[in-house]
């Protein structure tokens, strides 16, 4: 009798759900129709690109550095963007690119490296989109996927040197989520760096083994202050609370995935800012030329996808900012070896 | 005649209940939404077209709410005996290892018996999980709220641990480097319901679950003994029931259920893998909380946490059209999702209240007086096995049963 | 048994990095962790000891996590907007003691279910704290470098400090720690605390003697969740930001730590200490490279795991609150 009553209301919600959707659907086009309009000169329509993201897209790191590379490709050319951000469930993600991919956006993007395997079971059932997957270099052999990845340990390395330079007590502390892909890359890099700058230089790597416990990444850049650390560096998004501890204590910080300068302008260095517009671009190009897939992109120093963002802030030295470019030089002429 | 008016008067309250407590915070969260500059009205229908408006949507909400249905259900057992348990976490955790485990290390397996095998899997090391506390708790006196606190972030870090090293892809090290398996054997995949959609096999499992869940405790004696005990510990003892092995069975049987969600959960993954690139929530989807929330919106009664389980899936699926349609962030859902809950026991006084005054009034028509054993369940479930819920401690004829009213949890 | 290969595995990788050891020894490595220990365990302290003084009442809250994380937000918010962290404490604090009003209307008056309602609590904290932030927010804007008093510091020219990291943290630690013998006094040595007690213990004898149940609860709940809202900004103000579920599930922790500590503020301290001891202990291994790699991923779990075996270990004699989770209704017994 109630569970009757329960799945009657269950229906009608569906009907009136039905409804709704019908009539969603018709806004979608309106919104369609009306952007197109004014671009009488221009028939081509707005390419439609859509981006799924783990953490929130304007978190000054990993999320961030691809919206700010889409809306970079904007100043090129006519796109429509949707955002989904925040999908650190990994199974909301993968509803959520089929949802996109449903609704007919040209390129979809699923950017973590975690959203891979669903995409690898999606992709083939949408045959006429585009999906591109980062940060990772593996396009299961499908020629609908592109696959994107940064070269991090090559601005991890241009970092390292700097800090390895900057450094007077020649201990570096790093500030690590848990040691698996970008962040390790990074990392490894950064370390390598120090190290062939300053063969005296401990750099102590700690992974807190979590994304999001700031209290402990705080923590841990207090022990690596406590061990006289005076130049740090940490990659992912709970290290905001890392940068706090560098800017009360005075000790120099390195950036990576996005220019964290406003965090702390007084002693963040500089930063290693990844350019996907420069891969998107290439991605979009291949696309217009009737491809849809297969390739692997890397941004890398030398095709500037990768760049160190100074913070004018911070009054570099002179020789310092030299080695930098030096090493960036030597990095693209493959003179310098990063690992 | 009277006793029908009298049912319905008293049908017509229970699952008013929920349903008031949904449309309740659903119309807070207009005004949030409005406060932050958007249509709710565009909002909520973007909403229910996302969770319900076809059979995508609807087997996205499927998928959503089978591991809230399992951990629902589990949490019925475990509430129900008056064990607090909040290691869901980790019992989904644990499950999932397991039989990831046996899929890893037996891939070749017919898919007849590598299924079964590895959805016990996810069973037994979801019950272990449970078992552990449940142990602790009547051996040695420690609190199962902390017990399963600790061990959810015990859990979290061993999954880290594993997926890191002796369970990584070892392939992916060239390809990006990623904490997850390989992709499972084929053989492990549950089976689609319906061809071209995304309904598996499931929500099937969840289902028996919580038949399994009903029989267990209102039609076996031993579900009389958890329930007797979760009641009144000290008159359990009296009555010659053994107090630890209940407090320790329902545990288990409680971690089991979410055990059996992990193994769900992986799988039916997408990616047809175990991963923890997103940290361990990012996996569990949060289901062991969540799971709570479904199983007191199905007033603690496994056959009603299907419902429930599959319109909470509903809201937690259509938040992403709602942030889509008016700029307000999916958290406003979780945030809801709390208001229900903390609306749905609140009202139980006022419900019993009113109740109560049902009751009276037929029984002023009637003219005659009360039996003296009607059910009298928080929320109105009156099928015939209605449980007596150690929670309704606000019941006013508790005179009747005082120990319904102590939910004493031993230290 | 998972346990003890764990233990096992670790020791040996100790043992074999032992270089490393040298450099833990020092006194001032010692120092660093101690303080270390002390920054780590000041939200448990506030949260826990606030929630113990709920639970001598009779009333367990699950919901911390989610007052702690609204605190948290509010404190942020406010000092980002007006760069005033007292002010952010005392909105952080204010939150709190609304969630506590309507946390003793739900559980006091309306006799609702205590451990459910306090979920319910969590998940609204936890969403709407999120949802706050990423509309009135966004993107993570830094406060800090806090002056005077909030950022407390021994002045060196006066006293011969031997140690300053010892000493030198936010008043916030040092109310939580003056909040440890505040709430003992509070509790033990008060009529106020006294009907908390008798309340807790037995609600219908103490309202036969004229205690009203009802009012003291709603005090000792407003107290617990206030603190719950100071600890969550002591967190935001100590860490100077925000993010989403910024508390990482300490509020629960802080639940237990009342369990572990038996009720007594000092059991309650010494759970939160022995909690972020063992925390900064692995910290600062991992720094050292005294553990790396897999055994450092293993003593991840380390706080978790010595929590509950040092319980198992110290069985506390001392029994819960008899009243604890059941709502008072007079003359129901």
């Amino acid at each position: 009798m109630k569970l009757h009553k329960f799945f009657s209301f269950v229906l009608i919600a569906g009907a009136l759900a039905l409804f709704a959707a019908s009539c969603g659907s018709d806004d979608d086009d309106d919104t369609v129709a009306t952007t197109a309009a004014p671009t009488t000169e221009a028939p081509a329509p707005p390419l439609r690109i859509a981006i799924v993201s783990p953490s929130a897209s304007n978190d000054l790191a990993f999320s961030q550095s691809i919206s700010d590379g889409v809306n970079a490709l904007g100043d090129e050319r006519n796109i429509d963007v949707a955002i989904t951000d925040g999908t650190f469930v990994v199974e909301e993600a993968a509803a959520q690119i089929r949802a996109y991919a449903d609704e007919g956006y040209d390129l979809v993007i699923a950017h973590g490296s975690q959203y891979g395997g669903s995409l690898e079971e999606i992709a083939p059932d949408y045959p006429d989109t585009t999906f591109a997957w980062g940060t990772a270099a593996d396009t299961f052999g499908l020629d609908n996927v592109y696959a994107y990845t940064a070269a991090a340990d090559q601005g991890g390395y241009v970092l390292g040197t700097m800090a390895g330079a900057l450094t007077n007590s020649e201990v570096i502390g790093v500030v690590g989520p848990i040691e698996v892909g970008d962040a390790k890359l990074y990392v490894d890099g950064f370390k390598a760096g120090a190290e062939a700058q300053n063969s005296n230089a401990n750099v102590s790597v700690v992974y807190i083994g979590s994304f999001s416990d700031v209290a402990l990444a705080t923590e841990t850049a207090q022990a690596h202050v406590g061990q006289g650390a005076d130049v740090m560096t940490g990659s992912a998004q709970m290290v905001v609370g890392a940068v706090g501890v560098a800017q009360n204590e005075g000790v120099l910080w390195f950036g990576t995935q996005a220019d964290q300068r406003s965090l702390a302008p007084e002693i963040v260095v500089a930063s290693q800012v990844y350019k996907w517009e420069v891969i998107l671009q290439q991605i979009v190009d291949d696309m217009d030329s009737g491809a849809s897939g297969g390739k692997a992109f890397v941004v890398t120093l030398e095709n500037g996808g990768l760049e160190i963002a100074y913070n004018d802030a911070y009054d570099l030295p002179a020789n310092v900012r030299q080695l930098a470019e030096d090493t960036i030089a030597g990095i693209i002429d493959g003179s310098i070896s990063t690992s | 005649m009277t006793e029908i008016r009298q049912r319905l008067l008293r049908n017509a309250i229970g699952p008013m209940v929920p349903l008031t407590a949904v449309l309740l915070a659903l119309i807070i969260g207009a005004f949030m939404v409005l406060a932050f500059g958007g249509d709710p009205i565009e909002g909520y229908r973007a909403m229910f077209s996302g969770a319900f408006g076809g059979w995508d949507e609807l087997s996205e909400t499927t998928l959503r709410a089978t591991p809230l249905l399992l951990v629902g259900v589990g949490i019925c057992i475990a509430f129900r005996s008056s064990v607090i348990n909040i290691g869901g976490e980790g019992q989904i955790i644990a499950g999932a290892l397991l039989c990831t485990t046996i899929v890893l290390v037996l891939p070749d397996l017919p898919r007849p018996v590598l299924l079964p095998l590895a959805l016990l899997g996810g069973a037994v090391g979801g019950a272990f999980w449970g078992w552990m506390p449940g142990m602790l708790k009547a051996y040695a006196a420690v609190n199962e709220i902390l017990s399963t606190i600790m061990l959810n972030i015990v859990a979290g870090y061993l999954m880290q641990f594993l997926l890191l090293g002796p369970m990584k892809d070892r392939q992916s090290e060239e390809l990006g480097d990623i904490a997850q398996t390989e992709r499972l054997s084929e053989n492990a995949k549950l089976p689609t319901l319906l061809e071209g959609t995304q309904f598996n096999l499931g929500i099937v499992v969840a289902v028996l679950a919580a038949i399994v869940g009903f029989v267990l405790l209102w039609r076996t004696s031993l579900g009389f003994e958890m329930r007797a005990v979760g009641g009144n510990q000290i008159a359990a003892q009296y009555a010659g029931m053994r107090v630890k092995r209940n407090i320790v069975l329902a545990l288990t049987f409680s971690g089991m259920m979410s055990g059996l969600a992990g193994a769900v959960l992986v799988l039916s993954s997408t990616a047809h893998r175990l991963s923890v690139e997103s940290g361990p929530s990012g996996f569990t989807q949060l289901a062991g909380f969540n799971g709570i929330v479904a199983a007191l919106f199905g007033a603690l009664h496994p056959l009603w946490t299907i419902p429930a389980s599959f319109l909470f899936g509903g809201l937690l699926v259509g938040a992403f059209a709602l942030q889509r349609a008016v700029q307000v962030a999916t958290p406003l859902v979780v945030a809801l999702s709390g208001l229900v809950v903390v609306f749905v026991v609140s009202s139980e006084s006022i419900v019993t209240r009113a109740r109560e005054w049902a009751e009276r009034v037929s029984q002023i028509a009637k003219g005659g007086s009360s039996s003296g054993n009607e059910p009298s369940t928080p929320l109105g479930a009156t099928d015939p096995g209605s449980p007596r819920a150690p929670d309704s401690a606000s019941e006013p004829e508790s005179t009747q049963t005082p120990e319904t009213s102590s939910e004493t949890i031993v230290t | 048994m998972n346990l003890l290969a764990i233990v096992d595995f670790s020791v040996v990788e100790i043992f074999a990095a032992r270089s490393g050891w040298s450099g833990f020894f020092t006194l001032s490595t010692l120092v660093v962790t101690i303080a270390a220990t002390i920054r780590l365990a000041t939200p448990f302290v506030i949260a826990s000891v606030g929630e113990s003084v709920g639970q001598r009442s009779g009333v367990l809250n699950l919901g911390v996590d989610g007052v702690m994380l609204l605190g948290a937000f509010g404190a942020y918010y406010t000092t980002l907007e007006t760069g005033s962290p007292w002010l952010g404490l005392a909105v952080g604090t204010g939150v709190g003691a609304v969630m506590g009003l309507v946390y003793a209307f739900i559980t006091v008056t309306l006799h609702a279910q205590q451990g459910i309602s306090g979920i319910g609590i969590y998940l609204f904290g936890l969403g709407m704290s999120d949802l706050l932030f990423r509309q009135l927010v966004g993107t993570p804007k830094p406060i800090g470098g806090f002056e005077g008093l909030f950022e407390f510091s021994v002045p060196e020219t006066r006293f011969d400090v031997a140690y300053p990291d010892l000493y030198n943290h936010s008043i916030l630690v040092y109310m939580a720690f003056l909040l440890v013998p505040a709430v003992t006094l509070l509790v033990n040595r008060t009529t106020f605390g006294m009907n908390v007690r008798a309340v807790g213990e037995t609600p219908e004898a103490a309202d036969s003697l004229g205690v009203s149940v009802t009012r003291t609860r709603y005090s000792t709940i407003i107290i617990a969740n206030s603190l719950a809202g100071v600890a969550g900004a002591a967190l935001a103000l100590e860490k100077g930001i925000f993010i989403q579920n910024i508390t990482n599930g300490m509020g629960f922790i802080a639940v237990a730590l009342v369990y572990f500590g038996a009720w007594r503020p000092i059991g309650v301290m010494a759970g939160s200490l022995l909690f972020g001891l063992v925390n900064a202990l692995v910290l600062q291994w991992k720094t050292l490279g005294i553990i790396s790699g897999a055994t450092a991923q293993l003593a991840e779990m380390a706080p978790a795991a010595v929590t509950i075996i040092a319980l198992v270990v110290v069985t506390n004699r001392i029994g819960q609150p008899s009243a604890l989770t059941q709502p008072f209704r007079r003359g129901a017994h």
